[in-house]
């Protein structure tokens, strides 16, 4: 009697963007590998960390339709699903925004926890998007996480942070706590990728980088213009037309989810008339 | 608007005034305190549901409000899903 059509249930994993370092990068790549998941169908939420500086709005361009937002939830004063904001370009993304007002205390383990597994029932990917530094926000996002992309710029303080996050996410997190579980699937992204300053010897190699980490490379974005240019119209990269970045950032999407891709790395492909000129000098 | 269709001024980069205008929105709303404005929120739309209620039996997981900020005004939308068979409490609805 019972043949129904039994749905999928939903993947409900949880993958955090983490650096320990500021500015490499965390919130583009959070924004552009949500979006490349959902552009694949998957029901793909991605969550703002950073309580008291709220970014990921702006980066996904929804920044004036943030009513509630995940602190709002934890603390009971809203329902997830009214905290959810829904993409206007693709139905399967939704963005859960962070406080703009509140400290990094308002997020208990708890809270987290309880809104973790409400989006797991209706979300295949839950991507927390972590604010920099190894405090109170930081080591939320990364708690409850199955898996991490640690983005890191080919430069010292960036890979001896995302050292240090690695140590972390081995040691103080559900997985690593919980015995018998898989310790979480750590990735590098390495973001800010310039060609021209590594050939020079001023930027350390990806080979370098990833010598010293001994972890998975995710993928390799260059530096590009496409990624001020999508910030500034509030469009995650792989949505603002074809770059380099958003390449690179679809590339990283298809590895995510298991696939296999040659590791490439695309200049964008636009060269002024100067450069035709000049041939390839850099 | 200019005479051979095309002006002289130097182009702005669009997408740079793109990101200015959102900001000024944007900040617009938060240096008035607009960040407060949930706590209110959540008030006014349980209000609304019991007012609501009064006629037809709603659920409230149909009840939803978005807010969309603007320059000058902001909108705010407020959606109450009637289940089908809603049943009217009282008076004519259906
Ligand atoms: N591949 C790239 N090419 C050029 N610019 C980039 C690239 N990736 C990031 N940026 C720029 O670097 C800056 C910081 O990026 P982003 O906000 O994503 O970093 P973050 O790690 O989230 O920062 P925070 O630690 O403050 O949260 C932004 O101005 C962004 O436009
Ligand atoms: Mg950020």
């Amino acid at each position: 009697m019972t043949t129904q059509l039994m749905e999928e249930p939903p993947l409900g994993r949880v993958i955090v963007i983490t650096s320990g370092k500021g500015g490499v990068g965390k919130t583009t790549s959070a924004a552009a590998i949500s979006a490349g998941l959902a552009q694949r169908g998957y029901k793909t939420v991605v969550i703002d960390f950073d309580v008291g500086l709220r970014n990921l709005d702006m980066t996904m361009g929804c920044e004036r339709r943030v009513v509630f937002d995940f602190i709002n939830v934890i603390q009971g004063d809203a329902r997830l699903k009214q905290a959810l904001i829904r993409d206007k370009r693709i139905e399967t993304l939704s963005i859960l925004p962070t406080s703009q007002t509140r400290d990094k205390d308002a997020l208990t383990k708890e809270g987290v926890e309880t809104v973790l597994n409400e989006l797991k029932e209706d979300f295949d990917y839950i991507i927390c998007d972590s604010p920099a530094g190894i405090e109170r926000g930081a080591q939320m996002a990364m708690y409850f996480a199955d898996e991490a992309v640690v983005v890191t710029n080919p430069e010292v303080s960036s890979v001896r942070d995302s050292d240090r996050v690695l140590g972390l996410l081995s040691s103080q997190t559900k997985r690593a706590e919980t015995e018998g579980a898989d310790p979480i699937k750590a990735q590098v992204l390495l973001t800010r990728h310039d060609r021209g300053r590594i050939d020079s010897g001023e930027m350390m190699t990806v080979e370098d980088v990833l010598e010293i980490l001994a972890v998975p490379l995710l993928g390799i974005v260059p530096e590009s213009q496409a990624v001020l240019r999508a910030s500034n119209v509030g469009t995650p990269v792989v949505l603002d037309g074809p770059s380099g970045a958003a390449t690179a950032y679809e590339d990283a999407v298809a590895r995510l989810i298991g696939e296999e891709v040659q590791m490439r790395v695309l200049a964008d492909r636009r060269p002024g008339l100067f450069q035709r000129l000049l041939g390839r000098t850099a | 608007m200019s005479f051979f269709g095309f002006s002289f001024k130097p182009r702005r980069a669009t997408s740079a005034q793109t990101a200015k205008d959102r900001l000024q929105v944007l900040l617009a709303h938060e240096r008035r305190g607009g960040s407060t404005a949930p706590d209110y929120l959540s008030h006014l739309q349980s209000e609304i549901v019991e007012v609501i209620r009064k006629y037809v039996e709603v659920d409230d997981e149909g009840v939803d409000i978005r807010m969309e900020k603007g320059q000058d005004v902001s909108c705010l939308e407020i959606n109450i899903e009637l289940p089908c068979g809603a049943t009217a409490v009282r008076g004519t609805q259906s």
